[in-house]
């Protein structure tokens, strides 16, 4: 004689948060004591960085209550018993860490295209966002209305790019170099596959090189003897020619990063696209190229905010991105001795940057992952 | 070739590196003619079949297709992949894609058609196969069985002239070769012209027009089923015979 067996509830403390704290804290003394020491830690660490952050921080006046002009005003210089952070260098400079030293009467001009910025890659990036269709005829101008927009022409004033600077030209680097080195990256990945000795030749040639040297080999390359190669009386900017070199560099690394999601992909796969008759770019665009991304977007973000950081190093061909803007703030004898605050803004706001990107990636690992098995037959 | 050949390969050689595939293969296909090729494994059958849709290369010989010779000439490849239809042992299908979109893909972008036409045609490719009702699935979703059927969706809605199936049901649970075997004799009542590498000698012995027996890239036999399986000329099929029916 068979008897449903009714469902039971389960065990006490294996759902919920005892059961999370259970399983993942202290599923075993090791753990436990591990668990224990990092509490600890933890409890020590955060009132304290909070309070030198925050609690007891300066913003724009110190515990007197008196407007910071310069470093001897700061609650940490004249009480450094108790006194925090002096956030006054930022906000002081604040315009500086956004714009460099754009001219102040032009600056809607970058504010308008941060916004538009945000406006074109959001729904870029999140494919069920409301009439995406139509924002994407505006991502793709995007590029050149935001060119005419900073650069100016078309009867807005010129403002030369040795004025851009701070989060300005970290940006324009990093969204550029990113942007323009994927599909570059992918040419360059299929071109290294490709049966045409010449061409898969080339594509090698120039990727192994690229690899081969540091950033700033290449950035001096750009800077130095790009010029050399150009015609004469033809004068490139200067953040155009970094902006090629940075270019170059990332789309050699994200060649290397999609031809491993291709190797990926099933010989299967090929042939059944060749079988129905696809053409190459068909196969590539439609069939091989989507699970190829799919697949490496780990490695894709991971480059990506690997180019972002290194964006920095320009500060070597004297641009002023977001990390020399704060060099020069430190340099400032009004300003000396505030090290501290000044890198904690820049890695603050480096860090919201990259922190998105490695959350997105994480977001469409999660989301592409509904339903599709790759590789299982 | 004869006059009414839809395929034809003459005196077809084929090396993988020194590996020797094909040995003057000769092959010819009349219309509506159905073939079973079957063979001890290597023997060459699935790189035969292989070269008349030119996913393999062979190196002397000609091949033609329905009056194409494949040659190195990329146009001919492609108007002769627009004949011949295949499905393969892994499936093959796209996983990103869902049943539906693998089926419209090709009508869509190779011959141009109408997204709304193109769906309209893979619903009716997905009620010749039985099931319709997976169209917004993804292949990751369906069982083996159901994911061969889409994959003979998607090769039907090019609308070819010959089908090759190349070991179509060696890849599947047993309860699931039968709805597959199926579909194929549907498709051979239509009056397809098909080429089939299988070991299912029940499916060959109700479909087959023809049966090619290949051993060490030689075509060994060719005899009508009857022939074959009761009283075959070489040695060499007896024996294979002897081993896959007596089990």
């Amino acid at each position: 004689m068979n008897e449903i067996i009714e469902s039971r509830k389960p065990p006490v403390a294996t759902t919920g948060i005892l059961g999370w704290l259970r399983a993942n804290l202290f599923s075993n003394w090791v753990n436990s004591i591990i668990s224990l020491f990092v509490l600890y830690i933890l409890i020590q660490f955060i009132p304290w960085i909070l309070n030198w952050t925050i609690f007891a921080a300066d913003f724009k006046y110190n515990f007197n209550g008196e407007e910071i002009i310069d470093r001897t005003m700061c609650s940490r210089v004249l009480d450094p018993e108790n006194g925090g952070a002096c956030w006054a260098i930022i906000y002081v400079r604040f315009y500086q860490f956004m714009y460099g030293f754009y001219p102040r009467e032009e600056v809607w001009r970058v504010n308008l295209s941060y916004i538009m910025l945000a406006v074109a890659v959001v729904p870029l990036l999140f494919d069920d966002f409301p009439f995406r269709k139509h924002f994407l005829k505006f991502t793709y101008a995007f590029p050149i209305i935001a060119f005419f927009l900073l650069n100016g022409g078309l009867g807005l004033q010129e403002v030369s790019t040795n004025k851009w600077g701070g989060l300005l030209v970290t940006l324009v680097l990093g969204c550029t170099g990113i942007a323009l080195a994927f599909p570059l990256g992918i040419i360059l990945a299929l071109g290294r596959r490709s049966n045409l000795p010449v061409i898969s030749m080339m594509c090698t040639l120039f990727i192994e090189f690229i690899r081969g040297v540091p950033l700033i080999t290449l950035l001096f390359f750009g800077m130095v003897m790009l010029p050399l190669f150009l015609p004469e009386g033809i004068n490139m900017d200067g953040l155009a020619r970094v902006l090629v070199a940075v270019t170059l560099f990332q789309s050699a690394y994200m060649a290397e990063v999609i031809r491993g999601g291709l190797q990926a992909i099933p010989q299967g796969q090929y042939e059944a696209a060749r079988s129905i008759g696809l053409s190459y770019w068909q196969m590539n665009m439609k069939i091989v190229l989507p699970q190829a991304i799919r697949i490496s977007i780990p490695s894709i973000v991971n480059t990506s905010i690997g180019l972002f950081k290194d964006t920095t190093l320009v500060i070597i061909v004297g641009l002023l991105d977001l990390l020399g803007i704060g060099r020069g703030a430190l340099a400032d004898t009004t300003w000396l001795g505030l090290a501290y605050e000044v890198y904690f803004f820049v890695a603050l706001v480096f860090f919201i940057f990259t922190f998105a990107m490695s959350r997105y990636s994480l977001y469409l690992e999660k989301k592409l992952k509904t339903g599709i098995n790759i590789g299982a037959d | 070739m004869s006059e009414d050949s839809i395929i034809s390969l003459q005196n077809v050689n084929k090396w993988f590196g020194d590996f020797h595939v094909l040995k003057d293969v000769d092959l010819e296909v009349k219309k509506k003619e159905r073939i079973v090729v079957c063979g001890p494994s290597g023997s060459g059958k699935s790189t035969m079949i292989r070269c008349i849709n030119r996913l393999e290369e062979h190196q002397e010989g000609t091949i033609i297709v329905d009056g194409i010779e494949l040659t190195g000439n990329l146009k001919n490849i492609d108007s002769v992949r627009k004949e011949v239809g295949m499905v393969f042992q892994q499936f093959n299908l796209f996983p990103h894609l869902t049943v539906k979109e693998n089926i419209t893909l090709a009508p869509i972008w190779v011959k141009k058609m109408p997204k709304a036409k193109a769906e309209e045609l893979a619903m009716q490719q997905l009620e010749i196969v039985k099931i319709p009702e997976q169209a917004d699935k993804y292949p990751g979703q369906l069982s083996g069985g159901q994911q061969q059927r889409v994959a003979i969706a998607r090769s039907l809605a090019m609308k070819p002239n010959i089908m090759l199936f190349d070991e179509p049901t060696s890849a599947l649970d047993p309860e699931m070769i039968k709805e597959v075997l199926d579909v194929m004799i549907d498709l051979a009542e239509g009056g397809m012209t098909m080429i089939v590498v299988t070991h299912e000698m029940g499916f060959a012995k109700t479909v087959a027009d023809r049966m090619v027996f290949m051993d060490e890239g030689r075509i060994v036999e060719q005899a009508v089923p009857d022939k074959f399986f009761n009283n075959p000329d070489s040695d060499r099929t007896k024996l294979f015979l002897s081993q896959i029916l007596n089990h």
